[in-house]
């Protein structure tokens, strides 16, 4: 093990962990926000007690959130000086700007939404969820600009010794950055409505608070079967853009080794990476693979074999996650469709079946999350910066090994403690059901001023 | 004015800004169970924190990103030299984080102590390491053409640790300062009469820390060369007796706004000091990061500069606003019967 294989592995230990949070606070900010909406608009208080009950939900995974997000800033300079030298000219911007125009934003509002229930008419506390919400999809925005620069650099020239920005709107408007921004805040949305299913299912299964659970369980679903719908459109737009741009992440995803005009997808396939070919293929759908990637039944795929070896991803890892993520992403569409059809013109909390299966869905879109990662970074190696930089020149010199030994292992057992408590507590307060005494909320206000 | 210079100033504003606003919350988070008697004492003292804890540290990844944008270099090698104390840094910062959050969502009094310790923790390593870490910038960093010399230990130096105390002697009076506005009866007395007990420590700190850093630093040369700019270290001074002289007259408002100034004013001396250089080298003065050799082209520094005065003054309105609505001391009767409060 060298620093460069250790700082490796703990960018993507804190990366995850990082990501266990954001996922669902991309989706259930907005589903809060949607709640307390209802409540300002009818005044029906069981709106209220959504807002309260799934608003503490979604605090206590926030929390955890934005204080591993920090880890994710400092990284780049600690682990990848090299990198953030190189690049920091054009890659450092979009993250001076998401901290500037987003997190901001989201820090200061969420503030007075925790602590603002008496403090500002109810009109104004509703607005500062929607910032929050707002707010956070605006951070991902920023930061899947930047993430997407890394997979498609744009916009820059090599002058000086290393990147320099000459085209900032070429970087905002590059499409790998959107369409990663799409998909994401999606494959977010997903995770919040199967969150919000999963957890209304396990009630709806026990009997309590029927009604409340019920109508958390309608929004969620139809909140889902867009969300899902859409993560497929997204992904299959970032497809078609990884095949044009990233020839051989592309190549790795579908295992395709030989250069061939109308490749078609096997269901069944086993990638053999050291003899260059797959040592199972079956079930063939002609021409899909090249209908997938440009839309059109004869083109032609590039092949791994046409890049040496060294300038190849990972084929094994990026291969399965990608069938694993894109077969999970399939089941999410059939069982958000299930779900809003029959929690809007069946009745719900009779469908033990359909309930117990999305109970036991709850962890999966955050798993399909993680793949989705994993095609997307590790298919990029061995490149930090696409075409540009790669992963080993990015690595700092001046850290030793004992020092990143020390720093992985104390962020491991750092987070899995936090992680081990966070879930506790997501998973009592999730049994606990909602709190129905509302008393310290609807009091009347104006007494503190 | 040229654009690098801008930006080195705004880049010193901002750690400014970050030091004296995080400075109370890690202040009052020292003070946590020293001056916390009762557990409501300490829900009082969260809950006077609570609401701005968040936007207050989004200053710190402000600075970061600012770093990394503006002056690439300077980033990548303050952050690759710093490791292990950035390292712990963060550590710190994420227990302090989720404190906050997780203390009140369990009854049981082994749980509610340990993240009051947890707080503690939290909020003094912090003070300390960015002490720590910005003394021995103002010292200039062992380093060279072949890279870096130093180690966590080496960090450890006397004037690096002097200046440790000193962030830490600070930010406590700062945030015994806060809490004695925020707070009301007992609490609040304590709280004043904490401020006033350390101020004299934090005095005797002060004075050696502007002794040492003639021995120790280079930061007094501009000052020397243009004796006008005096008049910052001077505010320093001025503002750090004002604070004892408000607080004694009984005027916490007016104390706190001393030690705000003060924490400003320390932090911009010592910006003043480092000019034209980021980070000096205490090896060889053609290795120090200046604001010449590190920044990024003036594209990309033009672009943040019009990113920055968009927003900050944005920024700074909502800010204001969201304060304005907390402006009110909390009492005990308003967290304890509130189920909501933390």
């Amino acid at each position: 093990m060298d620093v460069l294989t250790l700082s490796r592995l703990q960018f993507a230990i804190t990366s995850m962990f990082h990501f266990i949070f954001v996922p669902l606070t991309l989706g259930l900010s907005i589903l809060t926000a949607f709640m307390e909406t209802r409540y300002v608009m009818t005044g029906d208080t069981t709106y209220l007690k959504m807002t309260k009950f799934w608003g503490k939900l979604f605090l206590i995974n926030f929390a955890l959130g934005v204080v591993t997000g920090i880890t994710m800033e400092f990284q780049f300079g600690m682990n990848w000086a090299e990198y953030s030298r190189y690049v920091g000219d054009i890659f450092g911007a979009p993250l001076a700007i998401e901290a500037t125009v987003a997190f901001f934003l989201e820090s200061v509002f969420i503030g007075l939404w925790i602590f603002g229930w008496n403090k500002v008419s109810q009109k104004v506390h509703a607005a500062s969820i929607w910032l929050v919400a707002l707010a956070t999809n605006l951070s991902a925005l920023w930061i899947l600009l930047a993430n997407g620069w890394m997979q498609h650099p744009v916009g820059y020239v090599l002058r000086n010794g290393r990147a320099e920005m000459v085209d900032f709107m070429a970087m905002i408007t590059n499409p790998d950055g959107l369409l990663k921004f799409a998909h994401q805040l999606t494959s977010g949305y997903t995770v919040a409505a199967f969150f919000v299913m999963g957890v209304s299912a396990w009630h709806l299964l026990r009997k309590n608070e029927t009604d409340f659970f019920i109508r958390s369980f309608r929004i969620a679903a139809t909140f889902g079967l867009f969300s899902t719908v859409a993560v497929g459109i997204f992904g299959d737009m970032s497809a078609v853009e990884v095949a044009k741009v990233q020839p051989t992440k592309f190549a790795a995803m579908e295992s395709v080794w030989e250069s061939r005009h109308g490749v078609g997808m096997n269901l069944l396939l086993l990638p053999d990476p050291p003899n260059e070919c797959n040592s199972v293929e079956g079930v063939c759908v002609p021409n899909a693979v090249s209908l997938l990637a440009f839309h059109d039944p004869n083109a032609l795929i590039k092949g791994l074999k046409e890049f040496p070896p060294e300038l190849r991803p990972p084929v094994l890892p990026t291969f399965i996650s990608f069938r694993l993520m894109a077969g999970l992403g399939s089941y999410f569409i059939l069982a958000a469709l299930a779900a809003t059809i029959l929690s809007r013109w069946g009745k719900i909390e009779n469908q033990k079946l359909l309930l117990k299966l999305l109970l036991y869905s709850l962890p999966l879109p955050y798993l399909a999350n993680f793949l989705g990662w994993v095609v997307a970074e590790v298919g990029r190696q061995p490149w930090i910066v696409y075409g540009v930089l790669k992963t080993s020149a990015g690595v700092s010199k001046s850290v030793s090994l004992s020092q990143v030994i020390g720093s992985l292992v104390g962020f491991t057992l750092l987070y899995g403690f936090l992680g081990v408590i966070d879930i506790y507590l997501l998973a009592k307060f999730a049994r606990k059901g909602p709190d129905n005494d509302l008393s310290t909320l609807i009091k009347p206000r104006g007494q503190e001023a | 004015m040229e654009l690098q210079i801008i930006w080195f100033i705004l880049w010193g504003v901002l750690w400014a800004v970050y030091f004296m606003l995080d400075g109370f919350v890690m202040g009052a988070g020292i003070l946590h169970n020293l001056i916390g008697k009762s557990d409501g004492d300490k829900r009082v003292m969260i809950n006077t924190i609570g609401p701005v804890w968040e936007g207050n540290e989004v200053w710190l990844v402000t600075a970061g990103g600012v770093t990394f944008a503006a002056f690439p270099t300077t980033y990548a090698l303050m952050f690759s030299y710093l490791y292990s104390a950035l390292f712990l840094l963060l550590c710190a910062l994420i227990v302090r984080g989720v404190s906050y959050e997780f203390r009140s969502k369990e009854e049981h009094p082994l749980w509610r102590k340990g993240w009051d310790s947890a707080i503690m923790a939290g909020n003094f390593l912090p003070a300390l390491l960015f002490g720590v870490a910005f003394g021995n910038i103002f010292e200039g960093l062992p380093m060279d053409g072949a890279g870096y010399h130093g180690s966590l230990l080496s960090l450890l130096n006397p004037y690096g640790l002097l200046t440790g105390c000193l962030f830490v002697a600070l930010f406590t009076v700062h945030g015994a300062l806060y809490l004695t506005v925020k707070t009301t009866g007992d609490l609040s007395k304590r709280a004043r009469t904490t401020a006033n007990n350390l101020w004299p420590g934090l005095l005797t700190v002060a004075v050696a820390f502007l002794v040492y850093t003639n021995f120790a630093t280079r930061l007094y040369d501009n000052y020397l060369a243009h004796p006008l700019l005096m008049i910052v270290p001077l505010s320093a001074v001025a503002s750090l007796l004002a604070i004892r002289i408000f607080s004694a007259k009984g005027n916490p408002l007016a104390a706190f706004t001393a030690s705000s100034v003060t924490i400003l004013t320390v932090v911009a001396t010592a910006i003043v000091g480092l000019f034209p250089n980021l980070i000096p080298s205490s090896m060889d003065p053609a290795s120090s990061l200046t604001l010449y050799n590190s920044s990024s082209s003036p594209y990309t520094l033009k672009l943040m500069l019009v990113v920055v005065a968009i927003f900050i003054p944005i920024i700074i309105g909502y800010k204001i606003w969201i304060y304005r609505i907390f402006r009110a001391p909390v009492r005990e009767e308003d967290v304890l019967g509130d189920k909501q409060a933390y």
